[in-house]
């Protein structure tokens, strides 16, 4: 699977998470400045609630009607001039665009930031086709320029990093002599990127929302990279997931509002860029040829199921930065280039259960993320059907778990057999209670009490003290 | 007026104290308690690990138990948010739906009933020292019930209140998350009492049993002087 990052069990990469100090305290700090900007600008904006509803309802518009808005995208941008290439797997995704970059003789490849080339893992087949690819979003850069680590954020890839391991990087690769002052490391990339734009063959950028009615894409960015990835090389080809588009200009407008405060607490980001096809009679610049290549890579399988309500996604990362389990574990962790609760829910859908059943349950289901979500995805609901499927139609859950359960549901349906049950507990923990704590329980309550002391069920249940004040009562 | 009492399995079987706690705090605020023998569990436990079969089994049980009731009340934001939920979890069972949807009705947590039902905001409680307050997840995510234990904690007597630092983020019970992802629940309770030991707090006070094993425990395992207790218990302290 492309989008699998990482190796080692889910049970190693988390341990390897929690004793990264300084990922954590990256994380942790971002966390705060993010959240907290995020609420002061929906705050600001007034009636959140209802740009959320309204965020909601234009996705879910678009995805009942998602075979008609694509195909009045394609429609519009071949009436442009621009190529539109449908891509069932993210092998034809990269053979398509492989064989438009061996067409151009292409040699040299500037990219903005793009997820979905990530998800179908580009750069590796375009770099084995010969060309030297570079990426020209600042946190992209970082990960690439250091042996290429895997993102650890949708939005901020390299939030793992702080700026003093940034500067190492820099200096270990790119002859850097200055310090950690993020203005200096991001000026020296500056210049170096610079010169990648001016003699680039090939554009590649990924796509926030696309518009139908125009066969427009629009790009989201602080650094204006996007710009000049569009505006110089001579052929440019967008990335999208087949779920990113909208009907019109004025829902991508509430989007639009709806991401940029949610992602980074802004009104806006400092660039918002809409492109139409290739270069018209009479514009100054854009690119000769458009290729739009839009990704389905398991997205149709998810249309029509419970899950269907993920595909509102628009990445803004909101539920990423409340995450309580994110905040301790960092990115790498899941295992999966998209992390965090919009993670946890997506990779196993397109990444399948095998390498992604863990996720699900590395939630407290404490619905941090849900509230969070500016399109409305009860993304701890979802995480809870994935717990439901796998136990009802995957049956990978353990045995020993389904015993208890089962035991639980007749236990609890049935008042005698619980009142027995629960009157036998204080006699079968005897042995493991010292001061009525158990600080070293068998069975389930091994993990529990490996870190927590546990109460030892008291010899009077609250049903016996209430029936026998009752009677009291009753006598006096 | 009259309350029927769900206490939760937790209340039952290990903090009997919140239980007992919680009739007296009740009795001596005008109700009649009623305590249905019938009752067991809400079903979370198995619901939230995705064994949907059994808890519907569960629910089903305790919808029947509760089904004479008028107000039921419960010491448990997480509970309470479970039996609201059972309408939802029946959607589209002509038998259980309306059933599920009439216990949901009328069911309440402890301290949203006292404030919204009973519209009392001082329950004549003293205690004194320094205390916090822990929001559980379920209780003011779900639940949505943000005030109303605030304000009951605001009128005790002697009680001097200092908001919980990130009081936001899940203390890392999660139900069978605290024992399932071991290592991550730890830090996040870590995390929790640190917050709880910044601000000085002599007690923290929450509203969920399930949160309180947790964070008290890794507080007692750890063998710090917090003194961890339910809203029940400070509210009836006197
Ligand atoms: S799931 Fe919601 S909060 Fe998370 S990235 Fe997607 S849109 Fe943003």
């Amino acid at each position: 699977m492309p989008m699998k990052i990482g190796t080692g069990e889910f049970k190693e990469r988390v341990d390897k998470g929690i004793h990264n100090s300084f990922m954590r305290g990256a994380v942790a700090g971002a966390q705060e400045r993010l959240r907290t900007r995020r609420l002061e600008a929906a705050e600001e904006l007034g009636n959140w609630e209802e740009w959320r509803a309204l965020g909601e309802e234009i996705r879910k518009h678009t995805l009942e009607n998602l075979d008609y808005y694509l195909w009045q995208l394609s429609e519009n941008v071949a009436k442009r001039g621009g190529h539109v290439f449908f891509a069932q797997t993210a092998e034809e995704a990269n053979e398509y665009i492989r064989d438009v970059v061996v067409k151009k003789n292409a040699k040299k490849i500037v990219k903005s930031k793009s997820m979905v080339t990530e998800e179908i893992n580009l750069n590796p087949v375009l770099e084995a086709a010969g060309c030297e690819v570079i990426e020209t979003d600042l946190g992209e850069y970082i990960l690439q320029i250091d042996d290429h680590d895997p993102p650890s954020h949708i939005v901020a890839p390299a939030l793992h990093k702080n700026k003093e391991q940034i500067r190492d990087v820099f200096k270990a690769k790119l002859n850097y002599k200055k310090t950690e002052n993020p203005e200096e490391l991001a000026l020296h990339a500056r210049h170096t990127l610079r010169q990648a734009y001016l003699t680039a063959d090939v554009g590649i950028t990924g796509c926030n929302f696309a518009i139908a009615e125009s066969g427009s894409i629009t790009l989201v960015t602080n650094e204006g990279n996007a710009d000049l990835v569009t505006a110089l090389p001579k052929t440019q080809i967008t990335v999208m997931g087949m779920e990113r588009i909208v009907p019109t200009f004025e829902e991508m407008e509430v989007l639009v509002s709806l991401l940029t405060r949610s992602a980074v607490g802004q009104k806006l980001t400092s660039y918002i860029t809409v492109l139409t096809g290739p270069r018209d009679q009479g514009d100054v610049d854009g690119p000769e040829e458009f290729h739009l290549v839009i990704v389905d890579n398991g997205r149709s399988n998810i249309l029509g199921t419970e899950f269907q309500s993920v595909l509102q996604c628009i990445r803004c990362a909101a539920c990423v930065n409340v995450c309580p389990v994110y905040r301790h574990i960092g990115g790498h962790s899941y295992g999966s280039i998209y992390s965090g609760p919009i993670g946890a829910v997506l990779s196993p859908l397109l990444g399948g259960y095998d390498d992604y059943k863990e996720l699900p349950y590395a939630s407290t289901l404490c619905a941090a993320c849900t509230e969070a979500c500016p399109v409305k995805i009860p993304l701890h609901e979802l995480l809870h059907k994935h717990r439901q499927v796998i136990v009802e139609r995957e049956g990978k859950a353990p045995i020993s778990e389904k015993l208890a359960m089962k035991a639980f549901g007749l236990g609890a349906a049935s008042s005698a057999l619980y009142k027995l049950g629960s009157k036998l507990a204080p006699s079968a923990m005897n042995p493991f209670t010292v001061n009525n704590r158990i600080s070293n329980g068998p069975g389930p309550l091994k993990a529990w009490t490996e870190i927590r002391e546990f109460p030892a069920p008291g010899k009077e249940r609250f049903r016996d003290w209430f029936h026998n004040r009752q009677k009291g009562d009753h006598q006096s | 007026m009259k309350v029927t009492l769900f206490v939760t399995c937790l209340v039952d079987l290990f903090h009997t104290n919140v239980g007992k706690a919680t009739v007296e705090l009740l009795e001596r605020l005008g109700c009649e308690i009623e305590f249905p023998e019938a009752q067991t569990c809400c079903g979370q436990p198995a619901y939230n690990s995705g064994y949907v079969k059994e808890a519907k089994e569960a629910m089903k049980h305790m919808i029947r138990t509760f089904e004479h009731a008028e107000y039921i009340v419960t010491p448990s934001g997480s509970c309470a948010t479970m039996f609201k939920e059972y309408p939802h979890i029946f959607k589209g069972d002509p038998e259980w739906e309306p059933r599920a949807k009439a216990l949901a009705d009328k069911t309440y947590e402890l301290t949203q009933f006292i404030v919204d039902v009973l519209k009392i905001e001082n329950v004549g409680a003293k205690l004194k020292g320094r205390a916090t307050y822990h929001t559980s997840c379920h209780m003011t995510r779900l639940l949505g019930v943000k005030d109303a234990p605030m304000k009951l904690l605001k009128n005790v007597d002697g009680l001097e209140f200092v908001p919980l630092p990130n009081s936001h983020n899940c203390c890392g019970f999660g139900g069978t998350f605290s024992v399932k992802m071991g290592p991550i629940s730890e830090q996040m309770v870590d995390e929790k009492i640190h917050h709880i030991e910044e601000v000085n707090a002599d007690y923290l006070i929450g509203a969920d049993c399930g949160c309180l094993m947790n964070i008290g425990g890794r507080i007692e395992r750890q063998g710090k002087p917090i003194k961890v207790m339910h809203i029940a218990e400070v509210l009836n302290s006197r």
